[in-house]
């Protein structure tokens, strides 16, 4: 009992930031249709920032949390208009090309600027203690991270479903040209969602920071792991992302538990088999 | 029986019905047009027969054999061909590359990696021949991508051709060819061997009735009315539909 | 005549690299090894149309199966090709089954997916493969039994180069038969092909499986000429280098994967030993500069040039 309890735990605190990391790529996939191989970019920017102002400057936890998610906003819109802009009319190669060697540019950066060892992400020290529930005690940043997730989660569908941005937003999904022709403003709808998805990226990416540690070659070190978020959630459907997201974290804790020494194959040959079955994931479409 | 027998046809995405208990026929030497307004399940019709899509009930059987479950290529092996309503080649080839590879693959060749794609003489005659009957021998090593409209679409039957299908199913031909060249579709239809079977999908009337010995109607995935094109064009229900019906 | 001039430019810069890095054939060899792997990414990606970034899988696959085979079987050199080769083919054949029935992403994912799973596996099963040690012990019989292979690595230079010639030569024949048509074909349009009556998903994956086996030769060079088979060949940097290497040179032709290699691999070689550590900064820049001004590759650059001198500005982005 006690062993399926850290698994839920860890599984699901782990996919939500699986989630907060993969949602943003999931709907610039959808939305822009671009290969984006360097969005786990953005999650380690966002550690890299939080290293920076948290544990160099000894900045206070929320300060920290803050300027590095907008000083990672702040870095990808620029990136957007510049770069972004111009791949989204190449083809799926060309994408893949220029994302990498985007992807190749930040971790040289990160490397130049911070060097290649782990950068600590310090939490506040609330988030360091256990949480007494009674029956069992379980690690306050778990805890925070699943409700964190949820927050976004809600915020996210609140946004997409309630608001005329996200009435914008899905018509572009579903289609562009019309989107266009009914004079939404698609320029302007993709700048923002991607500077949201590369901020989500970063809240996950410190929030994270403890099960997937900051350094200058997290962007290529994770990059299939969210990119098989995506697949098997099925590109441009957040509930797909959120629905997979939470599976293969806890599919891949599961397997860690379980069969320590197996669990990477294991993770890889039942995404595989899904795959297979369903390649246009969870909730794709054709 | 010779030719291509569907009966009872029907096939729906998800609740939505788009083609409902078709019976049609095509017989070696037909020259018959399916129309029907916008939505009616035309493409849907001919991508059933070609094997794009498998139905949800009915048959089709080809010279006898049921041939409801086969796959695309293995229905163009029988020989029942189509070209697409969108022309659908190799951009990038040259004209007469497009030719050779109908012609490859009809004789089974496609998995030759030893010999030259362009070594075998009667493979060659053959292309050559191809291209004379549609007058694209000027063309034959231009790339396709770098063509006029009306002349991919000649390069398209020509392709199609090269297959020798026995059954011929042509979505829309004249679509998008600007006018002053359709006569170069309708004459290239016009000359088609006489004991092909050929099935006209299209919009154009002028067309159609140029082509066409026997015309099926279709409305809302459901056969109207079949006839001569005498027939058709003297059909109250069908004036209705084309001249009152707001879109056509 | 003119069909010549290519081949002998070929065999000539072959030529060239030996006599340019007398002091470091270990890395003109290198270079040549990576010509065949790129070659082989070339028939994948640049004629049938498969993306993938899982090159890597076949060929570390074709390495560790090659040091295995002359560690506990036969160290005759092309007894081990054979193996390497064969190694490659199964992986791409099994793989294969799954990987060519997904597109675009999902297909690109899956491929970095099986070099990950390999790269677990030979992680794993360290009393086979050494683990991350690496698989070391690896030593040759002589080329034909005659030529040893030397500290200097002469003999390994030219026998790694007539292989690469005999890949080559095997490609251009391949990409000039029907199956190489019909793969261009597919590139093309699937559907087209489809509505000639191709097998489009077996034509897709027997070029895969050729590619494989193609990428599974050059691992086991590797592995025969350095000795050793690390868990770097199942890196998904090795794949992404290799596809870098391809559009730099211009995929779709066999002598743009050629020239793409050895100036990528110079290139590396020149920034590396200068800089080893802002080395993915050049790569980077590189790439994007590629993507962005040459989409073609390196092989298109005198008629861009020639275009950008007669035409004025039409070209870049």
């Amino acid at each position: 009992m006690g062993l399926f309890l850290n698994i839920v735990v860890d599984g699901v605190a782990y996919g939500m930031i699986l989630f907060m990391i993969a949602v943003g790529l999931s709907v610039t996939m959808g939305l822009m249709r671009v290969v984006n191989l360097a969005h786990g970019g953005f999650a380690m920017i966002g550690g890299a920032l939080a290293h920076v102002f948290g544990t160099q400057m000894g900045l206070g936890f929320g300060l920290t949390l803050l300027l590095a998610l907008a000083g990672t906003i702040a870095i990808a819109l620029p990136l957007e208009r510049v770069i972004y802009r111009r791949v989204y009319g190449f083809g799926e190669l060309q994408q893949v090309l220029a994302t990498i060697g985007l992807t190749f540019l930040m971790i040289a950066t990160v490397n130049w600027w911070l060097g290649s060892t782990l950068l600590a992400v310090a939490m506040p020290e609330i988030l360091n203690q256990s949480v007494d529930l009674g029956f069992r005690t379980l690690p306050a940043h778990r805890i925070a991270v699943i409700g964190l997730g949820l927050s976004v989660t809600l915020g996210l569908w609140i946004l997409i479903d309630r608001t005329r941005f996200g009435v914008r937003l899905r018509a572009a999904v579903d289609n562009r040209a019309i989107a266009s022709a009914h004079g939404i403003n698609t320029d302007r709808i993709y700048m923002i969602t991607f500077g949201l998805g590369a901020g989500l990226a970063a809240l996950g990416g410190i929030m994270g920071a403890e099960l997937l540690p900051i350094d200058a070659y997290y962007p290529l070190r994770y990059m299939v792991l969210f990119l098989i978020v995506v697949a098997v959630g099925g590109m441009g459907s957040i509930l797909g992302s959120f629905l997979a997201a939470i599976g293969l974290g806890l599919l891949e804790t599961a397997t860690r538990y379980l069969v320590p020494d197996l669990s990477t194959i294991t993770f890889f040959a039942l995404v595989i088999a899904l795959l297979a079955m369903r390649p246009q994931g969870l909730l794709g479409r054709e | 029986m010779a030719g291509l027998e569907v009966r009872g046809l029907t096939k729906n995405f998800g609740g939505l019905v788009v083609s409902e208990d078709i019976d049609f026929d095509l017989r070696p030497g037909d020259r018959k047009a399916l129309i029907g307004p916008n939505g009616a399940g035309k493409s849907t019709f001919a991508n059933l027969v070609t094997g794009i899509l498998e139905p949800s009930s009915g048959t089709i059987h080809f010279d006898g054999r049921d041939i409801g479950r086969l796959g695309e290529a293995r229905r163009v092996k029988l020989g029942i061909a189509k070209t697409f309503q969108v022309t659908t080649l190799f951009p990038k080839l040259t004209v007469r590359e497009n030719l050779r590879l109908p012609v490859l693959e009809r004789e089974n060749r496609g998995f030759r990696m030893l010999r030259r794609a362009d070594g075998d003489p009667k493979v060659e005659a053959e292309v050559e021949a191809l291209m004379a009957q549609f007058d694209l021998s000027k063309l034959a090593d231009r790339q396709v991508a770098n063509l006029a409209y009306g002349q991919q679409r000649l390069v398209e039957l020509a392709l199609t051709l090269a297959l020798k299908p026995r059954v011929l199913i042509l979505d829309e031909p004249a679509a998008g060819v600007p006018s002053g060249e359709t006569h170069l579709i309708t004459d290239a239809i016009a000359n088609l061997p006489a004991n092909l079977a050929v099935l006209v999908i299209e919009h154009d009337m002028d067309l159609v009735f140029k082509v066409a010995q026997s015309i099926v109607v279709l409305v809302q995935g459901r056969i109207l009315t079949e006839g001569t094109p005498r027939e058709i064009a003297a059909d109250a229900k069908v004036r209705e539909l084309y001249l009152g019906g707001g879109h056509g | 005549m003119r069909n010549l001039i290519a081949p002998l430019a070929l065999i000539l810069l072959g030529v060239a690299l030996f006599f340019l890095f007398p002091y470091n054939l270990a890395f003109a060899t290198r270079i040549v090894i990576m010509v065949i792997l790129v070659l082989s990414l070339d028939l994948v990606l640049g004629y049938a149309g498969i993306p993938t970034l899982g090159q890597g899988a076949m060929y570390g696959a074709g390495a560790y199966a090659a040091g295995l085979f002359a560690i506990h079987i036969w160290a005759d050199p092309f007894a081990g090709l054979i193996a390497g080769a064969l190694a490659g083919a199964i992986l791409a054949l099994i793989s294969g089954f799954v990987l060519m029935r997904a597109s675009g992403l999902t297909l690109i994912m899956l491929t970095i997916a099986v070099a990950s799973i390999c790269h677990e596996i030979a992680n794993r099963a360290r009393g086979v493969t050494g683990g991350a040690d690496g698989l070391r012990g690896i030593r040759m019989d002589p080329v034909f039994g005659i030529f040893e292979f030397d500290f200097i690595g002469v003999t390994g230079y030219w026998y790694t180069f007539g292989v690469a010639a005999l890949v080559f030569a095997f490609l251009v024949i391949l990409v000039r038969s029907p199956f190489g048509l019909g793969l261009r074909g597919i590139h093309e349009s699937p559907d087209r092909m489809m509505a000639i009556g191709a097998p489009v998903y077996w034509r897709r994956l027997a070029a895969y499986v050729v590619g494989g086996a193609i990428a599974g030769i050059a691992g086991a060079l590797t592995a025969q000429i350095s000795q050793l088979v690390s868990l770097e060949t199942f890196a998904f940097a090795l794949s992404a280098e290799a596809m870098i290497m391809l559009i730099l040179g211009g995929m779709g032709r066999l002598y743009g994967a050629a020239i793409g290699t050895v100036v990528f691999m110079w290139v590396h070689h020149t920034a590396a030993a200068n800089d080893p550590f802002n080395w993915l900064f050049v790569i980077g820049a590189m790439v994007l500069a590629v993507v962005f001004f040459l989409p073609s590759g390196l092989i298109s650059l005198p008629a861009a040039v020639t275009r950008l001198i007669k035409g004025g500005r039409n070209g870049g982005a």
